[in-house]
């Protein structure tokens, strides 16, 4: 048996990647067979694509619920399964699963964290989020450098001329962050109006009318640079002439998209990008790895919210057999079970 | 049935038939479109359905929403014949619609 044990070391029954309605709704399956769990996702924020895609747009096939948008929906999954108290790990992806007992496993994040868990649930739906690359042609040879989708130490910017590209929250509010400790920042945003928070929009006015940024309208088109170090960008005026911002580093950002990610490292058993389960209890090819909701496949599979619901629920059973081998489950309704209802605080 | 004619980035033609009130993305969803990636569904959400209109039909597909120009604000090489697919209902008066795709939709 390896040695495991380490301070920092988080212990948990399950470990949901993914903080979707899924991965939501089986904290609840899970919390009322007494099985414990923590949820990582690389969202600042719960509900998945329910917050990220479509917070406002309403939903019309949750059973029982006429309509809900995204962001209610999100709200009442959190209401629901509150009893069971749920950790939550956000602003995090999972990078490493690592087998290490019958089942018993060992997961770590890109933020350094360490997970021991005796099971895995995959609930990643269309992967994670992450920031869209701008097709500028040859920018993957700047991006170790001196092109960022992301801020983690806003002191690496120190000094520095800065292009910030976007019109949204993320390029505003980083606009008004580095504006003191950049040398120079030039917001470029393809037209006058922003999506951004109003609040922030003015903040930036204010910014560039007193001289100390730039505010310019355009599109990038090109780079130029050497070595991974940008020295200035191309840019395209909506008129459709060009000119030049010369620049140390640029953070362009167009929002997110959904990549596979790491789960292609996990060693499962793929098809077609979406992880393959038995609909039993949709576990992977790996014991003790379950995968549900939009990132597994099987015969018949419709990417649903309601389905993924169902495949939580019967994934717990399989669960609780891992995590408690020595206890008999005695199948119960939330509606007549004493035990149940004082798990969730009504009895 | 309105057609709707798709001319991809690296010139690859499709023509698809179109219900009529069903959206442009949706078409190209069904016509297997490949420059069409529709991540959120039609939810105006993620820009990944981005078209240009042919300058032709321009006038009839209609002004941008506010919603779908605040979108524009995430795809790329966004020009004045810009649309969002999944925010254009088809009709007849569209029938024969040309619309070429982007070289990249975000992913």
């Amino acid at each position: 048996m390896l040695d495991t044990t380490n301070a920092s070391t988080i212990k948990t029954d399950a470990l949901i990647i993914g903080a979707g309605p899924c991965g939501l709704f089986a904290v609840f399956e899970l919390g009322l067979l007494d099985i414990k769990a923590h949820l990582i996702d690389i969202l600042d924020k719960p509900g998945g694509q329910c917050a990220e895609l479509y917070p406002e747009k309403p939903i019309y096939d949750i059973p029982g619920i006429p309509m809900v948008t995204g962001d209610g929906l999100t709200k009442a999954l959190l209401e629901q399964i509150k009893p069971f108290g749920p950790q939550f790990h956000f602003g995090e992806m999972v990078q490493t699963i690592e087998r290490i007992g019958d089942p018993l496993f060992r997961v770590t994040t890109d933020a350094g964290k360490v997970f021991e868990c005796k099971v895995v649930i995959v609930a990643a739906g269309g992967g994670s989020f992450q920031p869209k690359r701008p097709p500028i042609p040859g920018i993957e040879a700047y991006e170790a450098k001196s092109v960022h989708y992301a801020v983690r130490q806003m002191e690496q910017f120190r000094g520095k001329k800065l292009l910030v590209a976007g019109g949204g929250d993320s390029a505003l509010d980083w606009t008004l962050n580095l504006a003191p400790i950049a040398s120079h920042l030039t917001l470029l945003h393809r037209r006058q109006e922003f999506r951004a928070a109003p609040d922030s929009v003015n903040k930036m006015m204010a910014l560039a009318g007193e001289g100390k940024i730039d505010f310019v309208l355009g599109q990038v088109s090109s780079l130029e640079g050497a070595d991974g170090q940008v020295s200035k960008a191309i840019v395209k005026r909506n008129d459709g002439s060009n000119f030049e911002i010369a620049c140390d580093a640029i953070l362009p950002f167009f929002g997110l998209t959904m990549k596979l990610g790491p789960v292609a490292d996990w060693g499962l058993k793929l098809n077609d990008d979406l992880i393959e389960v038995e609909t039993a209890s949709f576990e992977t090819s790996e014991k003790g790895i379950f995968a549900i909701g939009d990132i597994n496949t099987y015969p018949g599979k419709l990417k649903l919210i309601l389905c993924g619901f169902h495949e939580g629920a019967l994934a717990a059973q399989k669960i609780h057999r891992y995590v408690f081998p020595d206890k008999k489950l005695t199948f119960q309704y939330t509606t007549s079970s004493t035990s149940l209802q004082k798990k969730l605080g009504v009895a | 049935m309105p057609k709707i004619t798709f001319i991809e980035h690296d010139g690859t033609v499709h023509e698809v038939g179109a219900e009529t009130g069903e959206t442009v993305m949706e078409a190209a969803m069904r016509g297997a479109v490949s420059g069409i990636v529709a991540e959120c569904g039609g939810s105006c959400t993620c820009a990944t359905c981005h078209v240009y209109v042919d300058d032709a039909w321009l006038a009839r597909t209609g002004e941008r929403a506010p919603d779908e120009e605040d979108q524009l604000d995430n795809a790329y090489d966004v020009r004045p014949n810009s649309r969002l697919s999944c925010q254009i209902k088809m009709s007849e008066e569209l029938d024969g619609l040309l619309v070429r795709t982007p070289s990249y939709q975000g992913r």
